[in-house]
């Protein structure tokens, strides 16, 4: 795969009034990657995918896609490049007074003007695509997480976006179908060459999909760049061996 | 306590070698009890000449936690008197326990709750974030207000299907409510009326005052803080409920406006169905009102009623209804508002849903002085 790089953060740093979440943070998305962020609890994943897709607005530094700053922006720019982006959020976000099928076709009749019947093809296949098919007339109060999961993965791949954003995959999911959606993850890279970004702390997850990686340390407030997860595995940072092995080095 | 199972518990001062030293005893059943002595009883015994605390668990049949919080207790007044502490005798695994708690120091963060703050405080700090929330409320205002002109010309988007489930919301189900406080007040009113109007003997005016009365004012006012309790709090609540759900962030990144999609249809089913409740319980207001006086002042229903057309001009109501869409929008605002405030846990929607209350009603008391005022100065 050559690499061209698709997101490039530059000096950001994040913070809530006073109180500085990470800072400095450089690191390059080629297209196709699966990129991980990690780090411990409270080290602000969350927040510097907040600050990605622009959902928070960082205090300093630029994010950009394809070489186009997202934060200097106007704003109609910014919304043509969120149009770029899909998001899967933690706890799936999906629109509570809605369907699963009006939840994954909200966005592509916001945005393509397609005919319905043309909409409601693409929401079935998503939906199959995820292994939801024939609960399109289902409401998020009746699913289960995981359910809510992979429910908001089509929702966020409504657009085939070009870049995935996905906050904690697999947390709250019990390890069969965390592995099941790693394995759609990869495949919808593989296939459609999306790139992905992952925020987790899921071991399993980091070492089987990732082909890079940053681990943001919550003592510094820094970043510490890794590269792919199994070579920061076997000789990376001493702190990102000690989180990948569980605290098992020294 | 007493027999096997209860706990015991002796200090005994070292003698001869041992001099110095206070050993404490444990013996018996430690487990989670009210009767469990505290930590402090080693204090009394606690003086200048010793130099070391030793337990001594050898009778110990049977422990849990509340054992370890005692020794954890006696430890701390060790440490802060600089006497040594020999846990030794202890069960291996309740020093190993004891060890994993002191292995991670304790850690001096606040938090949030850094202590209540006094009365002055608090007044400031209450000021301060009023002063803060003023140009998030105008910046919100904005919004809606942007909102509004791109549904004039069309371009807002939102699903009918919400509007309508609104409107069936705050309209037919709230006219339990408001018939049951229109009545009440209609009956009120023409109580105290006909009360003073009697001593002039001038009681047909009671139909003057409730019909003037309820549809110009009381009827818009009653509606207003009525469905400002029914559905101002449940507008915050869904949408605060939705921030937490992360529903919100959904909708502004992709770019879609959550003002257009949640907040418009609120404010248009509200602007349409608190002007018909004014004029609904107007009309009850006036009911009640006739049957005060049918039944207990004995004028004929006929009369009730002809007066009450005489007193009723169109202005009247255009007064009511314009209330009571000013109010409704008031109500939307101050509901959605709090909503999208919200913080992420069950608390920051409660108090959202507080919030959104006291605010439409504050809201609704400015409007209402400040259209009183000018509709009598305009004569209307």
């Amino acid at each position: 795969m050559d690499t061209v790089p698709h997101i490039e953060v530059r000096d950001l740093s994040m913070a809530y009034g006073d109180f500085i979440v990470q800072s400095g943070l450089d690191f390059v998305v080629n297209k196709g990657d699966i990129f991980i962020v990690m780090g411990g609890n409270g080290c602000g994943k969350t927040t510097l995918m907040r600050a990605l897709v622009g959902l928070q607005k960082p205090v300093a530094g630029s994010v950009l896609y394809s070489g186009e700053d997202f934060w200097n922006a106007a704003a109609d720019e910014q919304q043509r490049l969120k149009r770029r982006l899909g998001i899967l959020f933690q706890g799936g976000a999906l629109w509570s007074s809605l369907t699963l099928a009006e939840n994954v076709a909200l966005p592509i009749a916001e945005y393509t003007g397609l005919p319905q019947a043309r909409v409601e093809e693409i929401v079935a296949f998503k939906l199959a695509l995820v292994g939801l098919a024939g609960c399109e007339d289902l409401y998020p109060a009746e699913l289960s997480g995981g359910m809510k999961k992979r429910a908001g993965l089509a929702r966020a791949m409504a657009l085939d976006p070009e870049i995935l954003v996905i906050d904690e995959p697999s947390s709250g999911l019990d390890p069969l179908t965390a592995r099941r959606l790693d394995e759609l993850i990869v495949e919808l890279r593989d296939s459609l060459g999306t790139t992905i970004v992952v925020v987790t702390h899921e071991l399993a997850s980091i070492l089987s999909i990732g082909n890079n990686s940053i681990y943001l340390d919550s003592e510094s407030r820094r970043m510490i760049a890794t590269g792919h997860p199994q070579d920061a595995l076997k000789n990376g940072h001493p702190k990102v061996r000690h989180f990948l092995t569980r605290g098992g080095t020294k | 306590m007493g027999g096997a199972a209860a706990w015991r518990l002796a200090l005994r001062p070292g003698e001869s070698d041992d001099c110095g030293t206070l050993f404490i005893d444990l013996g018996g059943r430690w487990r989670i009890d009210p009767g469990l002595p505290a930590p402090e009883i080693l204090k009394e015994k606690l003086d200048a000449s010793i130099r070391r605390v030793c337990i001594d668990a050898d009778g110990l049949t049977d422990w849990d936690t509340a054992l370890l919080g005692f020794v954890a207790g006696i430890g701390k007044i060790c440490a802060e008197r600089g006497i040594a502490l020999d846990d030794s005798g202890l069960p291996p695994g309740a020093r190993r326990l004891l060890a994993m708690a002191r292995a991670v120091p304790e850690q001096k963060l606040t938090g949030r709750h850094a202590g209540a703050p006094g009365l002055f405080a608090q007044a400031g700090i209450a000021t301060l974030e009023f002063i803060r929330g003023a140009p998030q409320m105008l910046g919100f205002l904005g919004e809606v207000v942007l909102s509004l002109l791109r549904l004039l010309s069309g371009r807002a988007r939102f699903r009918a299907r919400d509007l309508w489930l609104e409107i069936e919301e705050v309209g037919p189900r709230a006219l339990p409510i408001v018939s049951v406080i229109s009545f009440l007040v209609g009956l009120i009113l023409a109580y105290l009326g006909a009360d003073q109007l009697k001593l002039v003997g001038a009681q047909i005016f009671i139909a003057d005052l409730v019909a003037i009365g309820m549809v110009r004012e009381v009827g818009a006012l009653m509606t207003g803080i009525i469905i400002a309790g029914r559905t101002g709090a449940a507008f915050a609540a869904q949408l605060g409920t939705m921030q937490v759900n992360e529903e919100i962030d959904a909708y502004k990144a992709l770019g879609i406006s959550a003002i257009d999609f949640l907040v418009l249809p609120r404010m248009l089913a509200l602007m349409l169905m608190v002007p018909l409740l004014t004029l609904y319980s107007g009309f009850i207001g006036m009911l009640a009102g006739l049957l005060v006086s049918v039944t207990i002042f004995d004028i004929g229903v006929f009369e009730y009623y002809t007066e009450t057309l005489r007193a009723l001009e169109f202005k009247q109501f255009a007064v009511g209804l314009s209330k009571g869409t000013v109010y409704g929008a008031m109500i939307a605002f101050a509901g959605c508002l709090r909503g999208m405030q919200c913080g992420r846990s069950a608390e920051a929607v409660g108090h959202a849903a507080t919030s959104a209350v006291v605010t439409a009603i504050l809201l609704i008391t400015i409007a209402a002085s400040i259209m009183t005022v000018v509709y009598y100065q305009l004569g209307i």
